[in-house]
């Protein structure tokens, strides 16, 4: 019993990276019907962003310390930060602790924009080409994007970690009766959870419970009729590319700490978020969120020790043959919509 | 000529001159000179241009006739290198065998993941082939490790039990490929002046091959049943309603371009003997779609040109440096030489697959049809100069 717990908390922070990352997917693709394969360099950007932030905060200048020495003897050189400068020991210490959670403020405007870029610079001059070529082109753009940020970073990945009230690990056995030591869960990966929850929520609330979302909804399902009814339809469309960028950032995000961020991070999370999509049914939202937490604990699962006994290398291979078993039997996907990407 | 029209006739003997005089062409530049670093000619890129040239002429008949675009090709590459390499280590190092059983091999996994990944279309299709793909290499990386030999790739080693052939030579070293006795790495050098031609067996064997692969490729495009791929293309719906099943015909063409990919990389694996998982990757799938895009997909050049294209500017241009550029731009004042090398070193060297993205964007934005269409589109623009002072100065153009 423990043990599956402790696999099903396993599987939800990776589950709930698949799952933002095919939302935004799906909303892209339900939206402006462009299959976008630079969706998983949008979530790398946004793991950048935080590095980026963590980098900017940690500037600092050298003093020489006349006062100490080091180990050969020469006045010892200090490193300070200038946010300590600038706003004391304190506080500039804690934004530089906490530069990750704070690089969400800072990433949102720069995936809105990037994601308005694209829409406006690229995206919009493929909406009447087949999907062979939005897919193409996607993916020259994606192999653009990793390679400047290669460029600019490097090719090693770069540790950027939590703030120091979120590095430990929970107890979460205790909480339910078990042993303690038995199902310890970091805290991270808890707030990484809860976090998604948070924004899958809220893009929900969005589109149900606004005008705006309304709108989007109505396009999503007649675009014409809507266009007809004197609406800028495109517009919307526009604004919802950037909403799926920044949902995409946001993920990447908060995902630099679980996993220092290198520069092909996202295709390794594209072709599998991919794989959700089409699990979840194209064009569908719940279906994509469902079927990115499904296919996590999956994994999760399929990695314990006993289940690989039985069955050797299942754990690399499980997502796809869920994925090929679901598309064979239920071509349309777990909850995908009649007449989407059928031909 | 070989029941070919005029038009193909010329093509073949064209692509074949090329093959053959390939040494001289790619190698324009006298061997110490400044410009030596853009010479071709050396045998193992010579190799990989034909090679590739294979995989992508392959892939084409699956995409560029059908329309079904496979994100999974390099698992059949990898396929055939794996059982080539079998070959090498337990028959003898003869090549015909290895690439025998290479194309069988990659021809059987062909039928069973189309037999499986036909029943979908459009992207499913995509997102299938991928996964089968995906799930070779990962399977490759960790459980199939006895057969695949994990991430050291599979090698030759001393008491590899080669039944026809022997386990050492008669100096204790690993045996070479080759060709009834004719070994794949030796090289005739040819000193010309300041020249220096590579007249190597193993590009030689790689070339034939690859004219054997490109007649057939036109005989299938000329077809009946190349005829009908391409009706699946334009419209499959219609072809159903006809009564026509198409499954069939997708799968042929399926089965027959994993054979070619299954062929490229027996090659590979007899030019060097040795095979690693990472080439299955959905990268080295994906670098496929961009060879026969870049070409023309649906063209008969197209691919080879593309496949030639990327591998030529992909050794060439990783090998310009920061020293190079500065050499190159030393005419300009130094301010401006410093900013125009900063801005190229970025598409060049290590960044070359930055230019490779841009370009392919370009490429997929402004010409669909890829290098041909560009030829095409140039040619045409010549010969409109040419008749323009003849026949006055407005011209209607049939609508292509």
């Amino acid at each position: 019993m423990d043990a599956i717990i402790l696999q099903i908390l396993n599987g939800l922070d990776k589950g709930s990276a698949y799952a933002l990352i095919a939302l935004g997917l799906t909303l892209i693709f339900g939206t402006l019907g462009v299959v976008n394969f630079a969706h998983g360099a949008l979530f790398m950007i946004g793991a950048f962003c935080a590095v980026t932030l963590n980098k900017l905060f940690s500037l600092s200048f050298e003093t020489v310390d006349p006062t100490r020495t080091d180990f050969l003897g020469n006045p010892l050189k200090v490193k300070t930060p200038y946010l300590v400068d600038w706003f004391g020991p304190e506080v500039g210490a804690s934004l530089i602790d906490w530069a990750v959670p704070l690089s969400i403020l800072f990433s949102i405007p720069i995936m809105i924009g990037i994601g308005f870029a694209m829409e406006r610079g690229l995206i919009k001059h493929f909406y009447k080409r087949p999907h062979a070529d939005q897919i193409l082109v996607t993916f020259g753009l994606a192999i653009v994007m990793q390679e400047l940020i290669k460029h600019y970073y490097g090719a090693n990945p770069i540790q950027t970690p939590a703030p120091d009230a979120f590095r430990g690990s929970l107890d979460f056995g205790v909480l339910l009766g078990f042993d303690p030591n038995v199902i310890i869960y970091p805290y991270w990966r808890l707030v990484y959870f809860a976090f998604a929850a948070v924004i899958i929520g809220g893009v929900f609330a969005f589109l149900q419970f606004t005008t705006f979302g309304m709108v989007v909804r109505a396009g999503m399902a007649d675009r014409e009729t809507v266009g007809l009814l004197g609406i800028n339809i495109d517009k919307r469309f526009t604004i919802m590319f950037g909403l799926a960028a920044a949902v995409a950032g946001l993920a990447g995000v908060m995902y630099a700490p679980i996993n220092s961020p290198n520069y092909h991070m996202g295709m390794d999370f594209l072709v599998l978020s991919f794989v959700v999509v089409v699990v979840g049914g194209m064009g569908s939202l719940p279906g994509a969120v469902a079927a990115g937490f499904l296919l996590g604990v999956l994994e999760s699962f399929a990695s314990m020790n006993q289940i690989k006994s039985l069955l050797p290398g299942i754990d690399q291979i499980i997502i796809y043959v869920v994925a090929i078993v679901i598309l064979l039997t239920r071509p349309r996907g777990l909850m995908g919509r009649k007449g989407v990407m059928e031909d | 000529m070989l029941g070919l029209n005029k038009k193909d006739s010329t093509l073949l003997l064209i692509v074949a001159a090329m093959v053959l005089l390939a040494p001289f062409i790619l190698n324009p530049f006298p061997a110490d000179s400044a410009m030596a670093q853009f010479n071709a000619g050396y045998p193992d890129l010579m190799q990989r241009f034909v090679i590739f040239g294979i995989f992508a002429i392959g892939f084409n008949i699956l995409f560029g006739l059908t329309g079904y675009l496979s994100f999974g090709h390099a698992a059949f590459l990898g396929v055939g290198s794996y059982s080539a390499v079998w070959m090498f280590k337990l028959l003898s190092m003869n090549v015909i065998p290895a690439i025998l059983l290479a194309v069988l091999v990659s021809g059987v996994f062909a039928l069973v993941i189309g037999f499986v990944s036909l029943r979908r279309t459009g992207i499913y299709f995509s997102i299938l082939t991928l996964a089968f793909a995906q799930m070779s290499f990962n399977l490759a990386y960790s459980v199939l490790t006895p057969i695949t030999n994990g991430e050291t790739g599979l090698q030759l080693t001393l008491d590899d039990p080669r039944i026809l052939g022997v386990s050492a030579t008669a100096d204790g070293g690993i045996p070479v490929t080759s060709l009834f006795g004719m070994e794949m790495r030796s090289t005739f050098t040819l000193d010309a002046g300041a020249w220096l031609f590579q007249f190597n067996t193993g590009y030689y064997f790689c070339g034939a091959v690859l004219l054997l692969a490109f007649y057939l490729a036109i005989r299938i495009f000329r077809s009946p049943f190349g005829l009908m791929l391409r009706a699946i293309k334009s419209n499959r719906t219609r072809m159903n309603y006809t009564g026509l099943n198409t499954k069939p015909y997708a799968l042929a063409a399926f089965v027959i371009s994993g054979m070619y990919a299954g062929l490229a990389g027996g090659l590979m694996a007899s030019m060097d003997p040795l095979a690693g998982a990472e080439r299955m990757q959905w990268t080295a799938s994906g670098e496929v779609v961009l060879m026969t895009i870049l070409g023309g997909a649906g063209t008969l050049i197209g691919p080879v040109l593309g496949a030639g294209f990327i591998k030529y500017f992909e050794n060439i241009f990783s090998k310009i440096n920061e020293g190079v550029l500065h050499q190159w731009f030393a005419f300009l004042p130094d301010g401006m030489e410093n900013g125009v090398v900063w801005v190229v070193e970025h598409f060049v060297g290590p960044g070359w697959h930055l230019t490779l993205g841009l370009l392919f964007m370009l490429v997929v934005t402004f010409l669909p049809g890829g290098l041909v269409e560009g030829g095409q589109r140039i040619a045409r623009l010549f010969r409109r100069k040419s008749t323009e002072p003849q026949d006055g100065a407005t011209q209607s153009h049939p609508a292509e």
